[in-house]
């Protein structure tokens, strides 16, 4: 199941005009404040009706403005993560998890109950009060409410947004099994780039109420023409990799399609599949193997394209293996090495560069 | 007879309040949350109209809320004529003339608890309903109304208790007739005027005040219990 999204709505000082697909897994939908994020997907529950719109969630139209069609809320099995949470105060943990499913009038489904409740980790708060809860407790409930409700395509409006660090790191796993688990698309908004470039699995950048890139994460990652959207510190390649070994000195070593990489231990057991981020700006390139280098990681490289920054720097786009590593180097480097494209080089990253935060589940 | 006991006229006067307050309330409780939730959510033209109409009886001197509803629902009033033809009905001087000014009377009082409980409620609490798959009968059952019921309940409690003690509207619209409109306040006015009826007038100012002090400590706790419902606490 994919969902289409057309809207053109007008606000007094503000228009919207966006388009995009959000195939199953995670779509970020990434803009600074004020971009429409929140309008968009405000429209897609239901909430807002836009001038014009054409929503499909699989085959059905959730609303269509050339045939007037218009599914209101309750009927358009969307589930809906706020980034207040929105908690009934008058019921407890088991009452909110349960509204959906009673509110629609279906039978109760024990086993997928306990396994929403496992998943999120929730069995020790169901008799709670809502007020009782932490911040990061809230928001786990309120994902479980969306999840039970039975829904079609998950919707999560900043759901991290309240949330310090620490808890951020706390339930960042789970969306991540959700993503995995849960066979639905799932269009999550957030400002916060790193949040959503652990999770997300398809990219829609906006600004100013249009979309301006969309499409798989990693191809938007390591395109240079992100670089003026995302910050040239944002962009980079993400790879797919697999956990291989564990060594004695405290790191772990990953397989990836250009060869091998060591990263610092990740918790995680062998034979797992990761997605590990690396950054432009942490990419060193050399025309020879290195020798007496300090770096662990040497990965033999072809260059794909080379495209000027947004300083005195050039984004080279790289094959290592079969896929797309991305490299920040200044105009003289490039120059000195003579690069171009269909050069052979080697790409380079120090195992330290890549941090706990730029590894997530796949 | 001991001083306590009271008299079959008194007795009479504290059963009809009862009755009057207690339909007075009833019959305008829907009318009064359709109000509230009017002037708490809604936005149409001549909303401030409508408020200020709502108000008007805590304004007026009641002689004059009195005058006014004895103007349209008296036996040549246009109202008064329209219900006796239609439907055989005479309010005036009936203890139904009695509930029906008790009624406006206490309105605004009814509507104001019901307004502020009203806004307390968050609408994104009912959206997130919506969003859950619940009708908007649903949502109103099972968020809004026990969000708001301590309101709601607070809300009543005054209303009864004012129209308990409603007194000129009541007796300029509906008189002073024992037995039929005579209702505690009225009644307690009549034995003052009387030689010997101190005795009496004081076990109902009595009864009175109980009755105000009660509702003024119910309608109390149930508005604590509306804000910490509303916390969820």
């Amino acid at each position: 199941m994919s969902l289409s999204v057309r809207i053109k709505h007008h606000f007094p000082n503000f228009s919207l005009d966006a388009a995009f697909e959000a195939p199953m897994g995670i779509t970020g939908l990434i803009g600074p404040s004020g971009s429409g994020k929140s309008t968009i997907i405000n429209a897609i529950a239901g909430l807002l009706r836009p001038d014009e719109s054409r929503i499909v969630l699989g085959k059905g139209a959730l609303s269509d403005t050339t045939s007037g069609a218009w599914r209101p809320p309750r009927d358009r099995a969307v589930g809906y993560v706020f980034q207040d949470h929105r908690l009934f105060p008058h019921m407890n943990v088991a009452k909110n998890l349960d509204y959906g499913r009673w509110a629609r009038g279906r039978p109760r489904d024990a086993a997928r109950h306990d396994q929403v409740v496992e998943l999120l980790g929730l069995g020790g708060l169901l008799d709670r009060r809502t007020a009782a809860l932490s911040g990061g407790e809230k928001a786990r409930v309120g994902i479980a409410r969306a999840l039970l409700s039975g829904p079609h395509l998950l919707l999560m409006d900043e759901p991290l947004a309240a949330l310090d660090g620490d808890r951020k790191g706390e339930i960042l796993p789970y969306l991540e099994r959700i993503r995995d688990e849960a066979e639905i698309p799932i269009v999550y908004v957030s400002h916060a780039l790193d949040e959503v470039i652990r999770l997300a699995t398809t990219l829609v950048l906006m600004r100013d109420g249009k979309v301006i890139q969309s499409g798989p994460a990693e191809d938007i990652l390591c395109d240079p023409a992100s670089a003026s959207t995302l910050g040239s510190t944002a962009i980079g390649a993400l790879l797919p990799a697999r956990l291989t070994g564990k060594s004695a000195d405290g790191l772990s070593e990953l397989s990836v399609s250009g060869g091998k990489l060591w990263v610092p231990q990740i918790e995680a057991t062998t034979e797992r599949l990761l997605r590990i981020r690396v950054h432009a700006n942490d990419v060193l390139l050399s025309r020879e193997r290195p020798t007496g280098l300090s770096a662990l990681n040497i990965l033999p490289a072809t260059v794909a394209r080379i495209t000027q920054g947004l300083g005195p720097d050039k984004l080279v786009q790289l094959h290592v293996g079969d896929d797309f590593v991305l490299a920040q180097v200044t105009n003289r480097s490039a120059n000195a090495l003579e690069l171009s494209e269909g050069a052979a080089c080697f790409a380079i990253l120090k195992s330290v560069a890549v941090s706990q935060n730029d590894i997530s589940g796949r | 007879m001991s001083w306590f006991e009271l008299g079959p006229a008194e007795w009479a006067a504290v059963r009809l309040s009862i009755q009057v307050s207690f339909w007075a309330t009833f019959v305008s409780l829907p009318f009064g949350l359709l109000t509230a939730f009017a002037l708490a959510r809604w936005r149409f033209p001549g909303k401030t109209i409508l408020n200020g109409l709502v108000h008007l009886p805590l304004i007026l001197p009641p002689v004059v809320t009195g005058y006014l509803l004895l103007s349209a629902f008296g036996r040549r009033g246009p109202l008064g004529q329209f219900l006796e033809q239609t439907f055989g009905i005479t309010i005036a001087f009936q203890w139904t003339g009695a509930a029906l000014a008790a009624a406006i009377m206490a309105f605004p009082l009814m509507v104001r608890a019901m307004r502020l409980a009203i806004e307390t409620v968050d609408p994104k609490l009912e959206e997130a309903a919506a969003t859950l798959g619940a009708p908007r009968v649903i949502i109103f059952f099972t968020i809004t109304l026990p969000l708001i019921l301590p309101g709601l309940i607070a809300g009543v409690i005054l209303a009864f208790a004012k129209a308990m003690g409603e007194f000129g509207a009541t007796i300029t619209f509906v008189s002073n007739i024992p037995g039929r409109t005579q209702t505690l306040p009225s009644a307690i006015y009549a034995f003052l005027q009387v030689p010997g009826g101190e005795n009496a007038a004081l076990r109902l100012v009595v009864i009175s005040v109980v009755i105000a002090m009660s509702a003024l400590a119910l309608s109390e706790v149930f508005a604590r219990r509306a804000a910490k419902r509303v916390a969820g606490r």
